[in-house]
């Protein structure tokens, strides 16, 4: 094994424009603007059953559908998890400073407050399928193939994971753009910052 | 694969702004918390290691006129300053800006209306790293209370990857309202200083600090090397540690299996020692798995509370001077064993011979991060 392996993209689901869509297929479309309605009607039309569902924030929910979509027929348990976005958890910080703000009605909630880290939907995915695995949560101004291919490979080319699921999870005030990957030591699609240009962008 | 060394550290903290002043403290047992009255609008009385505030504006004064800067970016800047100053090659692409942090900026959500940018993690970076001209796009770890240990894994991982050759790591988080309430919420908050691994530990006392450390491929003047890493969750609850400590024990042994070292080499452990229940038995419980249950230990937390993104890396700069000194500094707070399960934890400040040190961390997510350290002789 060396630092050199070519890796590959085996799987790509994107999550924007109220459309789910995996390996280039429509897997669930709706009319509904805001995120907190999508996230119920794809979670419904997927057929998943895991009331933990719906305690999560909009960010674990973004990140965990994602995750559903490209670990339904994964046996892999060694797979790192690797995600970044812009907004951090500035989706729920918001509405737990809101909870403090007036000390009239002071009332820091635990059950908000744990979602104010980014890589609590990390955890979440991690407990879904049993991922006792390498883990991080990067936040860049944009989607960064670059970094996050160089992270991934150096992952899997050191032995530290077989495989690795990447994902870029931005939400902020119901507005959302998911954007999730599969890397492996095996497959036909090159993995390097150009394919993940290329379908980031599609 | 590129060798990964640390050559230059420092760190602000209510113990000093530089590490020789901070060790000493150390040495002479002198803790940064203190009970303040006035850190939340709530006013309620409560144990804390805060910056003080006219320190901190004098230090700064000294490097910077520049007055837009928050209270974090201050002490982030006067962390890195000193590494940067000597630091002899042209900032490029090859060098990186790797920031660690929690909630960052988070106090900007007080006094914003609706306008949210100064509360983004990215803009924080941009800000720290205009200030030194970095012209590498800013690396952001949020990766919970592991963030500033985790930082030094992936500045390490990057560069074995050659896509830089070096990599400016700082990690910090401050004091606010927003992770006070937080904590207390979680009934998490000790009414007296933390006491870490004690019979008589009430929960967690918060922190704030920055430290930062230069990791590079060349070791020239290098202060330790870095030789293994592990960074693995637990996949068993988002707020609390798992009871066996899965998390941490597989992120020790797949740090020790990069190192090619065995648990009877390790002369010390910087463990994370929250000073809550379930935190410090877990880690003695990990540990234990491991056969590393003699290796004398300490957590920083009584001297410095848990300062949160930044505790990892605070950590580790006073951890790298225990393995430049051959002192193992003692965990203060400690008196008598709250674990179930056996550890050393070090009672008095002593000699010891060290070649090689662990550092650990947990954090909420189910997060864990291991890394050891070699002597460079």
């Amino acid at each position: 094994m060396t630092l050199e392996n070519q890796n590959y993209i085996t799987a790509i689901c994107s999550i924007r424009n109220n459309e789910i869509i995996l390996d280039g297929k429509l897997v669930f479309k709706t009319e509904t603007l805001d995120f907190s309605d999508f996230s119920k009607k794809a979670y419904q039309h997927l057929g998943i059953s895991y009331p933990k569902f719906f305690k999560m924030d909009n960010l674990s929910k973004l990140a965990f559908l994602g995750a559903e979509m490209l670990l339904q027929n994964e046996q892999e348990s060694d797979m790192a998890l690797v995600f970044a976005n812009r907004s951090s958890s500035l989706d729920t910080d918001v509405k737990y400073q809101k909870s403090i703000a007036d000390t009239a009605n002071y009332f820091p909630s635990p059950a908000v407050f744990v979602y104010t880290l980014p890589n609590i939907c990390i955890g979440e995915i991690s407990i879904r399928h049993q991922l006792k695995s390498e883990n991080s949560f990067f936040i860049f101004d944009a989607f960064n193939p670059q970094l996050m291919a160089n992270y991934a490979d150096v992952l899997i080319n050191t032995g530290k994971a077989t495989k690795v699921l990447c994902g870029w999870t931005e939400i902020f005030n119901e507005e959302y753009n998911a954007f999730l990957y599969l890397v492996a030591a095996e497959g036909t699609l090159t993995h390097n910052k150009h394919s993940l240009e290329t379908a980031y962008n599609e | 694969m590129n060798e990964v060394f640390i050559t230059g550290t420092n760190c602000i903290t209510p113990l000093g702004f530089d590490v020789t002043t901070n060790i000493d403290n150390i040495v002479n047992g002198v803790s940064g918390i203190r009970q303040h009255q006035h850190l939340t609008k709530m006013g309620l009385p409560f144990y804390a290691a805060a910056v003080d505030n006219a320190e901190l504006d004098k230090a700064f004064a000294a490097i910077s006129s520049e007055s837009s800067y928050s209270r974090l970016e201050k002490m982030m800047i006067l962390a890195l300053s000193p590494i940067v100053r000597t630091f002899q090659k042209p900032l490029n692409d090859k060098t990186a800006f790797i920031l660690s942090t929690t909630k960052g900026n988070i106090a900007a959500l007080e006094n914003t209306d609706g306008h949210i940018e100064s509360a983004h993690l990215s803009q924080l970076a941009k800000n720290v790293a205009a200030f030194f001209q970095f012209s590498a796009e800013p690396i952001v770890i949020s990766n919970a209370c592991v963030s500033g240990v985790l930082a030094i894994s992936v500045a390490k991982r990057l560069i074995q990857s050659g896509m830089y050759e070096n990599a400016f790591v700082v990690a910090g988080d401050e004091l606010t309202e927003f992770v006070l309430s937080g904590f207390s919420s979680f009934q998490a908050m000790s009414d007296e200083p933390c006491k870490p691994y004690s019979k008589n530990r009430k929960g967690v006392t918060l922190g704030e600090a920055t430290a930062a450390v230069l990791v590079t491929s060349n070791c020239e003047n290098a202060k330790a090397k870095i030789i293994g890493d592990g960074s693995i969750n637990d996949a068993n609850h988002i707020s609390g540690p798992s009871r066996t400590g899965e998390g941490l024990f597989r992120s020790i042994e797949s740090a020790m299996k990069e190192a090619k070292i065995g648990p009877q080499q390790i002369d010390y452990i910087s463990a994370h020692g929250t000073a809550t229940p379930f935190n410090d038995e877990m880690e003695a419980v990990a540990l234990n798995r491991l056969h590393l249950q003699n290796v004398p230990m300490n957590s920083l937390k009584g001297f410095y509370g848990h300062t949160l993104g930044a505790s990892g890396l605070l950590e580790t700069v006073i951890g790298i001077e225990s393995l430049l000194q051959n002192k193992l500094f003692q965990s203060l707070g400690y008196d008598e064993s709250g674990v179930s399960q056996s550890i050393n934890v070090i009672e008095k400040t002593s000699e010891k011979n060290i070649q090689y040190f662990l550092k650990t961390a947990s954090g909420f997510g189910g997060c864990n991060t291991a890394v050891i350290f070699e002597k460079v002789n």
